[in-house]
């Protein structure tokens, strides 16, 4: 593939592109996206926030998954960052903690391809004495 | 922070979190001013002064979450280690322009980093947002305007996963195209 240096480049590869995507989008609904949310606050980001959204951004793209990824802001489990919630269509949002590129690629091979449940989940509903 | 890249793309969400439209992110790498000055300026509904004077406090924070923020103070610290500074000109309902100024002569400067993947990263996690990223380094300039790429993209949406990696590599082979040119004069 030649380098891309210019808008003109760009331009060229978008044929290529349009048809990639048309292929991938034919037969599907808009809603079938898995949808990433990526912790992204000084928290997140000091703990690596950075290289797992990149692992995420090409593993889902070469494994053919058809996802969104998205950057949020601190989701309060900053003793656990980097953290990412993945919502599978149809389903309630499951939020990982401590995810590295290792428990990332687990993350997209088990729970993201055969909806197997790993290790390292923070339950989102979790309420505190003092909040009862 | 491990790098500069980093201190950017954490100063951006604050932009993020402030509403901003447009976040113009300027990177000025100069050698012979012994220079590296950083820049973030966003149209989000900005800080009054009160507020823009106690951001440099940890314990100043907008999020609920917890009481401490530390995107900023680790930004002044770095900076000010180096020989630097940073400066803060908040107008409420304008916008915020952030600017920290690093000595890369200085042995606590930290590297820049993986700039354009902080860029490429920042420009398809937020799709409704658009970003200018100016990067000079020595005085050869590279801009990158999500406008001018989401026309060119037309229907291809610009958080598609296929297009990361070619925004990506059109800001890394601009950057070390400009990086191997040197000074002008």
């Amino acid at each position: 593939m030649a380098t891309i240096k210019s808008l003109d480049d760009l331009r060229k590869m978008k044929e290529s592109l349009q048809s990639k995507i048309n292929l991938r989008e034919k037969g599907e609904d808009p809603n079938s996206h898995v949808q990433i949310k990526v912790a992204m606050a000084t928290c997140g980001i000091a703990s690596g926030a950075k290289t797992v959204m990149e692992f995420m951004m090409e593993e889902l793209e070469k494994r053919g998954i058809d996802s969104i990824i998205t950057q949020t802001g601190c989701m309060g489990y900053c003793y656990a960052e980097p953290t990412i919630e993945v919502t599978m269509p149809g389903k309630e949002p499951v939020v990982f903690g401590y995810v590295d590129t290792k428990k990332a690629d687990e993350i997209i091979e088990k729970y993201i391809k055969n909806g197997e449940l790993v290790d390292g989940i923070i339950p989102m509903n979790y309420e505190t004495i003092d909040k009862k | 922070m491990k790098d500069l890249s980093l201190h950017i793309l954490d100063i951006i969400q604050n932009s993020l979190a402030a509403n901003a439209k447009l976040i113009e992110i300027s990177i000025d790498e100069n050698e012979r001013k012994d220079l590296i000055e950083i820049t973030i300026k966003d149209d989000g509904k900005g800080m009054s002064k009160e507020f823009a004077e106690s951001v440099t406090d940890p314990f100043t924070t907008t999020r609920t979450t917890r009481k401490v923020g530390l995107g900023i103070p680790l930004l002044k610290q770095n900076a000010e280690r180096t020989g630097g500074c940073l400066t803060i000109d908040s107008q409420l309902g304008q916008g915020t322009i952030i600017t920290a100024a690093f000595k890369p002569s200085n042995i606590d400067c930290p590297v820049l980093g993986d700039i354009a993947g902080v860029i490429s990263l920042t420009v398809s996690g937020n799709p409704s947002i658009d970003f200018v990223y100016n990067h000079k380094i020595n005085d050869n300039l590279f801009t990158f305007n999500t406008k001018e790429i989401k026309e060119v993209l037309g229907e291809i949406p610009i958080n598609d996963n296929s297009v990361y990696k070619l925004l990506k590599e059109l800001i890394q082979s601009n950057l070390e195209e400009i990086e191997s040119i040197g000074y002008k004069t």
